[in-house]
């Protein structure tokens, strides 16, 4: 056979998005020309997507080890033990740019790509989460975007049915350009029986299954398609399309084989497609791989070599397998009818192999294809700090209730029920703390265990200094799985910027990660797996930084859960931790003075871990009935938060110390409000440990009222709490 | 009590069902796969929740034409009793097991909350030992659960003291609040609600537990 040759312009070279420099580095690798399939294979790998190449060298701050830690950054999805010979297996993705351009299916691909990363190594998907960042309300586009990323979502999860059990939604003119939607799935396996992506095994068959390829997803990010295609027609990238139908049968059909003495290494198909799902198998097991593309079962008449290689349809997994379970695992494949096709094999040439049509169409060594791919080292300029605002340098509202009732009702502090309804939260049973608290609790199928889930990010705050951005982020999903009793064990990110290329982003960039860092060593809170999401921004408008922390945690018996709603009269509401009335870059500032200044508020970490190891110890003596943490809108709209869950209303006194709206607004960070019955004993105890804990009041009736005479009916804040989601969307 | 759970590609809330059967006492459910022809010896057919054959072409279309489908039928003849839910009333309907249709929610979106139900009969398998009048709160899941039969055959139902439960706060639009039918012989429960995601008191939610325990006292008052 022959390579299969076409002429490398440079203007082919730019539209696969690689600078001169790194084509020279191609040159270098193949000693000749590539082909035009070899050089689309080249350009993905090396995409900012595949290649992390702005982010890796900053990635590596991150801490990935602690003793539960299975399986760090670097496969499918990061992996921990959670006991009892159980693992849990989870990993955040974002579809920022596809959900932007088609919202409905931009969105469900995003959860089945993430649903494939988690079940491809041996889970069962158990909770599906995301983190949605849209412009402001009043843009143009908003609704429709909303609309179609919320359905798409549901329509995908709702269908595979896993349960979409938690999420956070912000607003921000920011992302008038640029949305994001980052989904994360979280997967329950047997300790002993995780899935890698390591190909072993000369001779071995390589396997496809799952859905047939198509022209769908071709290259979407660099190809201009009309410029160098014989056939434009046919090479003409399109937004993937999602059929969840397929998903489910794979996941079955996966789980089943799975159970199964078959599989060797697997591994899905999920950007770029079949390139980088046989390249990373044989990679990490050091093989080469020889591939039949005429094999690959194709949806389409006509496809190239390129477009096989590069497409990324959906509901597809590469597999090798042990030779003499082939059989098998054809039986289950067709069973759950589904495409089943041996298309190569595993090589010990070191080299990515393919033919079609009795042509050679890439003959690419892997391993410098992955380890000489490029990394920059992108200049970086530090966010300047902002100064410090004292709380008597802001404006006090006229009427505190009803500044109390705009952020309530407004984009950012209102309920989110209009979005999580649409979302199967319940499915499988084990739901026991449902969307709308701080994180939710799903239980460990047939154990008493619970696993709690959250996704957090305070963007405002990292636009504004990003290293207290990136610890807060993280801090207050660590806080978020405390405030439910549960021990924080591990965190996956989504890093969502603008251009790195552009200093001050890569400041913001560094900025979050080192601080991000910081906070992971000093809570034990180590990332094991994410995703760097560049280039976020539309004509020179970068969105927010938004470092996104999906963190997981354990709750060894599922009783011992508490809720944000607490249930009951007559108990004492305590506030932990420190309120100096810290207004800057609030979300009062932003959302009812419309003021966007003030460094955030500081993180200390030492802090936050005692604090929370405080907390925790507390609920887990059955001291506590409720317990939320403080975050967006302070200590008055995390006591309001309690009281809409539990309908009931609450009698709470300020600090005299701090200006009224400063002690009702203020982020101080490291702080929880808790329900109990047992006051003397909650204030002895964090006394004794040096914590600050206030008596702030009592839970009952159904107002809400603050010091002598502010008094709102809790009926008229959930009017505007709930009201404002179904005014927006014109229901 | 011996259960048979029918499973079709793309059904999803079959172990939700088997858990609650395990929970009221029944054996270990056997799953049955879609493109059996036969069925074990069952003293309850459960056709649960999910997405048979993804929805596409009409809710439950495709499923009520599997090769399962003649041997549910039969026995549906010889009276054992079928407990659709969600996906599996919509099949029991495109079967002709049961009455009516289940259209598109009236607010043309997917919902997942609790409802209240109210029991309208106690005169079945499944609610002779709920009051009627007796309420309780489950889950719905769906996008396709609005209820809808043309005037003869809902005076039918009503008349014949067919309707299972209502909805005390309807979700999606059925016609007459209704959230749940019996065939004519009383034998085929069709149901929205998923009472099988309220039969944990770990979890929180209780109120579905009296349904599958009122199914597993009928069933071992019958075989004895």
């Amino acid at each position: 056979m022959t390579i299969a040759n076409t002429a490398i312009t440079p203007e082919i070279v730019a539209e696969h998005g690689l600078t001169p420099d790194e084509y020279d580095r191609v040159l270098d690798i193949m000693g000749r020309e590539p082909t035009l399939t070899e050089l689309g294979i080249f350009s993905v790998m090396w995409s900012e997507h595949c290649s992390y190449k702005s982010s890796r060298v900053w990635l590596k701050k991150f801490p990935t080890e602690r003793p539960w830690v299975i399986q760090g950054p670097g496969e499918n999805a990061g992996v921990i033990d959670i006991g009892d010979g159980l693992a849990a297996i989870f990993k955040i993705e974002s579809h920022n740019h596809p959900s932007f351009i088609e919202p409905y299916q931009g969105a469900a691909t995003g959860v089945g790509g993430i649903l494939r990363d988690v079940f491809t190594m041996g889970a069962r998907p158990i909770a599906n989460l995301n983190a949605l960042r849209f412009g402001a309300p009043d843009h143009p586009k908003t609704k429709h975007l909303v609309s179609g990323v919320v359905a798409g979502i549901g329509g995908y999860g709702n269908c595979v049915g896993v349960p979409t059990v938690a999420g956070e939604t912000e607003f921000d003119p920011a992302y008038n350009g640029n949305i994001l939607v980052n989904a994360m799935t979280v997967g329950l396996a047997r300790a002993d029986r995780i899935f890698y992506a390591k190909a072993a095994g000369i001779g071995n068959p390589v396997v496809y299954v799952g859905a047939k390829t198509g022209r769908d997803g071709i290259h979407g990010a660099t190809m201009a398609s009309a410029e160098f295609n014989e056939d434009s027609e046919e090479k003409r990238p399109t937004v993937q399309v999602g059929d969840p139908f397929t998903e489910k049968l794979l996941i079955e059909a996966c789980l089943e084989l799975m159970a199964e003495d078959a599989i060797v290494a697997i591994q899905d198909m999920g950007a770029a497609g079949l390139t980088s799902s046989s390249v990373e198998m044989s990679d990490k097991g050091g093989t080469g791989i020889d591939l039949d593309l005429d094999k690959v079962p194709v949806r389409e008449e006509g496809m190239t070599a390129y477009e096989i290689m590069l497409s990324e349809s959906q509901e597809r997994m590469l597999m090798v397998l042990k030779p003499e379970a082939t059989e098998k695992a054809r039986a289950i494949m067709e069973k759950w009818e589904l495409d089943y096709a041996e298309i190569g094999f595993v090589t010990d040439t070191g080299r990515l192999r393919l033919s079609k049509d009795g042509e050679i169409k890439a003959d690419i060594p892997v391993q410098p294809l992955v380890s000489q791919s490029p990394v920059y080292d992108r200049p970086y300029l530090p966010t300047p700090p902002r100064a410090v605002l004292a709380p008597e340098e802001t404006t006090a509202p006229g009427d505190l209730m009803q500044a109390l009732v705009r952020l309530m009702g407004g984009p950012n502090l209102s309920s989110r029920r209009w979005i999580w309804e649409q979302y199967d939260h319940l499915i499988m049973g084990d739901t026991a703390i449902r969307p709308g608290g701080d994180a939710s609790v799903v239980r460990v199928r047939d154990t008493d265990k619970a696993l709690a889930l959250s996704v957090d990010c305070t963007p405002r705050y990292c636009y504004a200094d990003p290293v207290q951005g990136g610890r807060q982020a993280v801090a207050e999903c660590w806080r978020n799985i405390t405030a439910t009793g549960a021990q924080p064990l591990a965190m996956t990110d989504n890093l969502n910027f603008g251009n790195p290329e552009r200093p001050e982003i890569m400041g913001q960039f560094a900025g979050c990660v080192v601080g991000m860092a910081e906070a992971c060593d000093v809570l034990d809170f180590p990332v094991i797996g994410g995703n760097v999401s560049l280039y976020n921004e539309t004509a020179g408008q970068a969105i927010l930084p938004t470092p996104v922390v999906g963190g997981v945690g354990v709750l060894d018996d599922i009783e011992k859960r508490v809720p944000i709603a607490y249930g009951a009269e007559g108990l004492t509401l305590i506030e932990i931790g420190a309120n100096t009335g810290w207004l800057g870059s609030s979300r009062y500032l932003r959302d009812i003075e419309g003021e966007d200044k003030g460094a955030p508020p500081p993180v200390d970490l030492a802090l936050e871990r005692k604090t929370g190891d405080a907390v925790r110890g507390l609920i887990a003596d059955g001291l506590i009935e409720a317990c939320h943490d403080i975050s967006d809108g302070g200590v008055l709209v995390a006591v309001t938060e309690m009281a809409l869950a539990s309908r009931i209303g609450a009698d709470i006194a300020p600090d005299a110390a701090l200006p009224l709206h400063a002690w009702a607004f203020g982020e101080d960070q490291a702080r929880y409000v808790v329900a109990t019955n047992a006051p003397d004993t909650v204030i002895e105890r964090l006394a004794a440990l040096d914590i600050p804990a206030t008596s702030l009041g009592k839970t009952g009736g159904t107002t809400l009222t603050v010091g002598s005479g502010m008094t709102i009916s809790l009926d008229s804040v959930a009017e505007a709490h709930e009201g404002f989601f179904p005014t927006l969307m014109g229901e | 009590m011996k259960s048979s759970i029918l499973v079709f590609p793309g059904t999803n809330r079959e172990r939700d069902v088997a858990h609650a059967l395990v929970r009221a006492g029944s054996a270990e459910p056997a799953y049955v796969w879609h493109h059996d022809t036969s069925l074990p010896p069952s003293d309850l057919i459960v056709v649960p929740g999910g997405f048979a054959h993804g929805d596409y072409l009409r809710c439950g279309a495709m499923a009520a034409r599997s090769p399962i489908m003649p041997a549910v039928i039969e026995a549906a003849a010889k009276g054992v009793p079928i407990l659709g839910i969600c996906n599996g009333f919509q099949v029991l309907c495109e079967s002709g097991l049961l009455p009516g249709a289940l259209m598109r929610n009236a607010a043309l979106k997917f919902v997942c909350r609790d409802v209240t139900l109210e029991v309208a009969t106690s005169d079945s398998p499944f609610t002779h030992s709920l009051a009627k009048g007796h309420r309780m709160t489950v889950p719905v899941a769906h996008h396709d659960g609005n209820y809808f039969a043309d005037p003869e055959t809902l005076k039918a139902l009503e008349d014949g003291d067919r309707v299972a439960f209502r909805y005390v706060d309807n979700p999606n639009g059925s016609i007459n609040d209704i959230a749940g039918i019996l065939s004519e012989n009383r034998r085929v429960l069709g149901m929205m609600p998923h009472p099988e995601n309220a039969t944990d008191p770990k979890i929180g939610r209780i109120d579905g537990q009296g349904l599958f325990t009122a199914i597993a006292t009928a069933l071992e008052g019958a075989a004895a």
